[in-house]
């Protein structure tokens, strides 16, 4: 038995049954899972969850599932010593979360793992997602291996070569002649109707769960310590929630200090309603219309940007944009000086963690994690420019012309 | 019947309108508010439509004529 008990409205308080709900009854905000810390705190240990297997689930009592998970080997991704970006940006202590290395090759896959195992338990036969990248490959790929089936919902205009990390899983993929508001709205009249678990709809507080895990791996990793700063993406605003509730939670349950962590959330300039209504200085999140090449976290209305705007603010953090091509270069720096090739979100963050640094908001002695969430090569069109091959004849001679060296 | 959760945005010059009962009027819905915030600066409001579904359709698309956006509660669901 997991430790869940019931849903909790995150605005009003008012509580629910474990169900496949997502919104209060009463006041139309998100739910989320609610615990009882109290049996959670008797049952974990630094020990006991450093013994467990190297994924996700070593913390599984920390997460609201009953049943064996589906699992396809996700999550304990590295969390690398980053020497060489930080000297570049002067920051002394700078680590990044590599969760690029996941199964299907962004942190997604924490996620829809908790969501699929709830899935299997609410008696789903299917689960559905709309998505044209990391969340269709994820959703796919979950019910591949628990026998669900898939139905991976993209508006029509969307190329075919951008859904091969999600068709070779074999999902039931439909094309909606519409618009990506037409999308939206036809997902949600489809949770009313089918009997799906809708991923990001009616399984989305127990969705949202699996992205805490990234907050307990990095703690974890760290030695049980909370980092200083932490500088993420954001698109709904989820995962950049999530991160700190794991962090506090770890806290509340007496396995790392008290947290002090600035939480810095980035967006691209194109698609950034949330750092907008940070640096307007309201906690109001105005929806707009994304237009950037960062796809992958392009949401112009966040369901979760509200909560991720309070973390920022009251935690005394902040929130950063880059432009398209300041992405572009933070994924080459990244490149460059660690060898890990993040997606464009991931270029996004170390973007921002460049301006952030050299205006000051993260000190150069600050214990700070990037976060990267999704690894490059599914989107590498963005970059193709990059690729300028010197041409040399078979000969050594050619070699030795072209690059002006010798044996 | 049918329900639907939506979110309005104002802009600051829309905000003296009565839009929201013409919409009730007009369309024959039942709007129930459960959250707003409305100051000179900006407005929005959450709330619940109720009536049947092609006549909150053409709501919508009436309310949105009339410089209003209009956003499911549950905000985007199509992620990257």
């Amino acid at each position: 038995m997991s430790h869940a008990t019931t849903l909790r409205c995150r605005k009003c308080g008012r509580e629910y049954p474990l169900k496949p709900l997502n919104l209060c009854d009463f006041c139309l905000s998100p739910l989320e899972v609610n615990y009882d810390y109290k049996a959670m705190a008797a049952a974990v240990s630094r020990d006991k969850l450093a013994a467990g297997p190297p994924g996700m689930y070593r913390y599984r009592e920390l997460l609201p599932i009953e049943s064996d998970p589906v699992d396809i080997g996700t999550g304990f991704t590295p969390l690398t010593k980053a020497d060489n970006l930080g000297r570049e940006l002067g920051l002394d202590n700078l680590y990044v979360k590599n969760d690029g290395l996941n199964p299907t090759f962004s942190f997604k896959d924490r996620v829809v793992s908790v969501a699929a195992t709830k899935a299997v338990e609410f008696g789903f036969n299917a689960i559905a997602c709309a998505s044209t990248g990391n969340l269709a490959a994820s959703v796919a790929a979950h019910a591949a291996r628990a026998n669900l089936k898939a139905y991976v919902f993209v508006p029509a205009d969307v190329e075919a070569g951008k859904l091969v990390g999600a068709a070779v899983y074999n999902p039931v993929l439909l094309t909606v002649d519409g618009s990506y508001d037409d999308v939206n709205r036809l997902c949600r009249q489809l949770t009313d109707k089918f009997k799906w678990g809708f991923i990001n709809i009616n399984l989305r507080p127990y969705y949202a769960e699996g992205s805490k895990t990234l907050g307990y791996e990095v703690a974890e990793q760290l030695g049980w310590r909370a980092p200083d700063c932490i500088v993420a993406p954001a698109a709904s605003g989820l995962l950049f929630t999530r991160i700190w509730k794991g962090l506090e939670e770890l806290a509340m349950l007496g396995l790392i200090d008290s947290v002090d962590t600035h939480m810095f959330v980035t967006q691209a300039a194109g698609s950034s309603p949330i750092v907008n209504a940070f640096n307007a200085g309201s906690m109001h999140v105005n929806p707009v219309i994304p237009e950037t090449i960062v796809k992958s976290i392009a949401i112009g209305n966040p369901a979760d940007g509200y909560y991720a705007l309070r973390v920022a603010r009251q935690t005394g953090g902040g929130g950063c944009s880059v432009t398209d091509e300041e992405a572009l270069a933070g994924v080459r720096l990244l490149a460059q000086t660690e060898g890990i090739f993040a997606e464009a979100a991931g270029g996004v963050v170390i973007g921002s963690l460049k301006k952030l640094a050299a205006a000051g908001s993260i000190k150069r002695d600050q214990l700070t994690v990037a976060f990267i969430t999704g690894a490059g090569p599914r989107t590498q069109e963005i970059l193709t420019d990059i690729v300028r091959p010197l041409a040399v004849k078979p000969t050594v001679a050619s070699v030795e012309e072209l690059l002006n060296v010798s044996a | 019947m049918a329900k639907r959760q939506v979110m309005f945005t104002f802009p600051p010059e829309k905000i003296k309108d009565p839009l929201i009962f013409h919409l009730g009027v007009k369309f024959n819905l039942l709007p129930n508010i459960r959250q707003a915030d409305i100051s000179e600066a900006k407005g929005w409001v959450m709330l619940e439509l109720e009536g049947e579904e092609k006549d909150i359709e053409a709501g919508i698309a009436w309310l949105e004529s009339k410089g209003i956006r209009v956003d499911p509660v549950t905000g985007d669901i199509i992620e990257g």
